[in-house]
């Protein structure tokens, strides 16, 4: 994977055959998303779309509103105690907002920006998702779920020996690629990740990254990111936050080379951030 | 550059520190908190001594043997260590499940003014004396367990028997593992929250994320996180149960014979202390009572010994690994 | 929502709200002991419970004037010996000592603490008592003050650490030496949570019974001097409640809910003046 050149994606259909027949729907949307911290308004009329099985990344200096965003996605926010959400998530053209909870969260997944397994071991980690959803009477027994997630983390190899261990055993990187593993064995349609890097080495960042092109075939992914040259590695567009607004979303080709908005052009070429 | 002036005060000229000050305040200091470790070797020292009469007449067997009349000088201590345990093992049964729920309710459901409040509530039972509990229990608890909670409990599980004694006056082991139950509540709910309250929001929001529901990730996540620390409360709270002398003595009937129900009369460690201390026949009498303070002293060290060491473990760690 | 969801949806509703009545149950267990308690007590309170000796059983009237002033008598001379040092003990643990007398006396105090009452009571009783051949007000106080020792230096302790290392610095700079810092500086700025520390351990003690049933006893009269046997409101209660006479039980509810307030009063007014975390006795 070159660590430079963004990859130009081609937005294009295949030229000598009739394009799609219906019009491609946005895997999800957001639609005038606005977000209040209790009387602070944390987001202003937000509105994104995200293309099926692409990697979007979010990017912007600190403060800007992106994980905030990213968090309301799959309403994780709720949590916290005074907040407002105003707009509408469409996940295939439903809004989240109005659905049971539990299942949009099993349907849209999200790694943390710190590893955060739970005091169990890597096989308990890893069940612990399909377990509560039910999703282990199907046909696949327990041991193949935990094999496979861990094979679409790449992280399959280095404990297969070793499942039944303390997840904490494991280092920093292992420890975040098994909360990957773990959030694609409910398999979700969405895998959001809030800055999982930013923990971690160069060298475990470049398995993680890696292993999105990968997982985006089956997945959508939206990414945050702080770290402008790992949006320009993975994303096929990019979302450039700035004090709570999206200021400009494109191709990240595009944003990073021809940017149309002056304060994307700023922060870019590291004017401020 | 100005000349330098001649002021620059020569190093003979400046007054020698003043012997005193801080080394009389180390003394004193030192000095009283020394007498913190002398008062107790100095404690241990008279509860080994004076029980030296009934130590060298009966050995380990003290611990061992169920009879005790003072006036045939046979003196055992089993009908007591008993009763201490089944009252605060009962105590534990009922306040760890309330407890446990309510600190979970206290770190997860409520806003955190009305959890400080509840909790400031909830702490202020620890500062009613111990007394005031036996009073009221005396008075109204008695009365319910005798003409209430005991026939109940009967009507279901006599058959049990735990259960299937004769129900008496109302005093018993029950009564009395109710009341330090009580008495207990305080501990176990202040130092759970505060374990509970020390899992990291992550361990939270990974099992929400999976699509976990509030009770699932309160169940699957947290309380297994805080777990050190929620042990941790309960010995705290052991420990309170095994010594508490008052509350108990008022309620337990006060029978020097071990019975299998736990509607019957009992007795505690410290409550024969308490009832036949000041009236004691003799010097092998005080002798047996002392060394019962003895073996009562022993086992709270070792309990509160072990609770220390889980919180100790779980403010420094602050998690639960492995 | 599929029917698996609904079904953990009201296993997730149940739970949650039996956890919110195991708030209820427990924090209303204090409020169901005032009411008894002002109920019982406060038919009970008058002038003659502060003014006069207790009657035989069977007269009507009287009160616990003696046992109040006792209890006074009590817990102020445990006050002066334990306050001074449990203070100091609790200055030398935040600023002096090297870590293995931190260790050593932290551990003791702590081991202290945790000793049921009654053998604090039987050590009382075996320094004094056997040596003085009499159940004293001395006695009940000396046992009382070695509860209260730990708690005090405990506590001093903790108040002390919590002072920024700046203060200390600010006044080293300045010329002063390590006693006057702490004398001057260090203990005001933690004045308060010392202050409330002691008020704290004073009003635990007060409440204490066990530890004076074999020192100071009782009596039922007025006693002079230290080295009778005393009266006191814990010990008064405790033979009020158990004996067979309506009269005693109602001057025990009146002495209970004077105790008991005093108690609470003093515990309340303590947290006002600081609100940390806790204010239990670990």
């Amino acid at each position: 994977m070159a660590m430079n050149q963004p990859q130009p994606t081609s937005m294009t259909s295949e030229p000598s055959q009739t394009p799609a027949p219906q019009a491609v729907t946005p895997k999800m949307r957001a639609s005038n998303v606005s977000f209040y911290y209790g009387k602070f308004r944390a987001l202003h009329d937000i509105s994104l779309e995200f293309a099926t099985n692409k990697v979007t990344a979010l990017i912007g200096p600190s403060g800007c509103g992106k994980s905030t965003f990213l968090r309301n996605l799959n309403r994780i926010n709720e949590t916290l105690r005074d907040t407002r959400i105003e707009g509408e998530i469409t996940l295939d053209g439903q809004n989240i907002l109005d659905k049971d909870v539990t299942e949009i969260r099993r349907r849209i997944g999200m790694v943390f920006q710190r590893p955060n397994p739970f005091p169990k071991s890597i096989f308990e980690n890893i069940i612990y998702g399909p377990r509560i959803n039910g999703m282990l009477r199907r046909r696949q027994s327990a041991a193949e779920l935990v094999e496979k997630s861990l094979r679409r983390a790449a992280l399959w190899d280095e404990v297969k020996d070793k499942l039944h261990d303390s997840a904490y055993a494991l280092s920093g990187g292992q420890q975040q690629r098994l909360c990957i593993a773990r959030a694609l064995a409910v398999d979700p349609e969405v895998l959001l990740l809030d800055e999982p890097c930013s923990a971690l080495d160069p060298i475990a960042t470049a398995k993680i990254e890696d292993l999105l092109v990968t997982i985006k075939e089956q997945c959508t992914i939206v990414i945050v990111t702080h770290n402008m040259q790992q949006a320009a590695r993975v994303a096929d567009t990019t979302g450039f936050f700035l004090l709570g607004k999206l200021i400009e979303h494109d191709k990240t080709d595009v944003i990073f080379k021809n940017p149309s908005k002056k304060e994307t052009e700023d922060y870019i070429t590291g004017r401020f951030g | 550059m100005a000349t330098p002036s001649a002021a620059v005060p020569q190093a003979s000229s400046i007054p020698k520190r003043r012997f005193g000050g801080d080394e009389v305040a180390y003394g004193i200091t030192l000095l009283f908190s020394l007498s913190i470790l002398a008062i107790t070797v100095l404690l241990v020292y008279e509860l080994w001594q004076h029980s030296a009469l009934t130590r060298d007449k009966f050995g380990l067997g003290f611990i061992g043997s169920k009879l005790w009349n003072p006036v045939t000088s046979q003196f055992g201590a089993l009908p007591f260590i008993y009763g201490t345990v089944i009252t605060s093992i009962l105590a534990l049964l009922i306040s760890v499940p309330l407890g446990v729920g309510a600190a979970i309710y206290l770190s997860e459901l409520a806003t955190s003014k009305v959890s400080n409040t509840l909790t400031f509530l909830v702490e202020l039972l620890a500062a009613v004396p111990s007394v005031i509990f036996g009073l009221l229990a005396i008075f109204t608890v008695i009365p319910l367990m005798r003409d209430y909670i005991e026939p109940a409990i009967q009507s279901i599980a006599g058959f049990l028997p735990l259960f299937s004694g004769r129900i008496g006056a109302g005093a018993g082991y029950l009564t009395a593992g109710a009341i330090l139950a009580i008495m207990t509540f305080p501990y176990i709910i202040s130092v759970s929250r505060e374990a509970l309250m020390a899992v990291p929001r992550e361990q939270r929001e990974a099992a929400l994320a999976l699509g976990a529901t509030k009770w699932e990730s309160t169940w699957d996540a947290v309380l297994p996180f805080a777990r050190l620390g929620i042990m941790g409360s309960v010995f705290l709270a052991l420990a309170r149960a095994l010594g508490e002398t008052m509350a108990v003595t008022m309620v337990i009937g006060n029978d020097r014979v071990i019975h299998t129900s736990l509607f019957a009369p009992g007795y505690t460690i410290a409550a024969v202390i308490a009832n036949e201390f000041a009236e004691a026949e003799g010097n092998m009498h005080l002798s047996a009572l002392i060394e019962l303070g003895l073996v009562l002293f022993a086992l709270t060290m070792v309990i509160n010994g072990l609770a220390q060491l889980l919180i100790i473990v779980t403010t420094k760690k602050g998690s639960a690994k492995g | 929502m599929t029917s698996r969801n609904s079904r953990r949806n009201t296993v997730n509703n149940v739970m949650l709200t039996l956890c919110g009545i195991c708030v209820f149950v427990t924090v209303s267990t204090l409020f169901v002991i005032l009411a008894y308690l002002i109920y019982n007590g406060g038919k009970s309170v008058n002038l003659d419970f502060f003014t006069k000796l207790p009657q035989p059983p069977g007269q009507l009237g009287g009160g616990m004037a003696n046992a109040i002033v006792g209890s006074a008598e009590i817990v102020l001379l445990a006050t002066m010996i334990g306050l001074p040092i449990g203070f100091f003990a609790g200055i030398y643990l935040a600023e002096f000592g090297n870590k293995t007398m931190q260790f050593l006396i932290r551990y003791t105090a702590d081991l202290l603490n945790g000793i049921p009452s009654i053998v604090i009571g039987i050590f009382a009783w075996t320094v004094i008592v056997v040596r003085t051949h009499h159940f004293s007000a001395l006695a009940g106080g000396v046992a009382l003050s070695l509860m209260l020792i730990p708690i005090t230096a405990r506590s001093t302790e903790q108040f002390l650490l919590e002072v920024p290392r700046s203060l200390r610095e600010g006044a080293l700079a300045l010329g002063a030496n390590k006693w006057r810092t702490i004398a001057t500086v260090i203990v005001p700025a933690a004045g308060k949570g010392i202050m409330t520390g002691m008020i704290l351990g004073v009003a635990r003690i007060s409440g204490e019974t066990a530890p004076l049933l074999f020192t100071s006893l009782n009596n039922q009269f007025w006693s002079t001097g230290l080295s009778e046997p005393t009266a006191s409101l814990p010990v008064m209660i405790y033979n009020d409640a158990i004996a067979p006479y309506d009269d005693l039980h109602r001057q025990a509810w009146a002495a209970g809910l004077v105790l008991l307030g005093l108690v609470l009063l003093a515990n309340i007014a303590a947290r006002m003046v600081i609100s940390r975390g806790t204010s239990l006795p670990r």
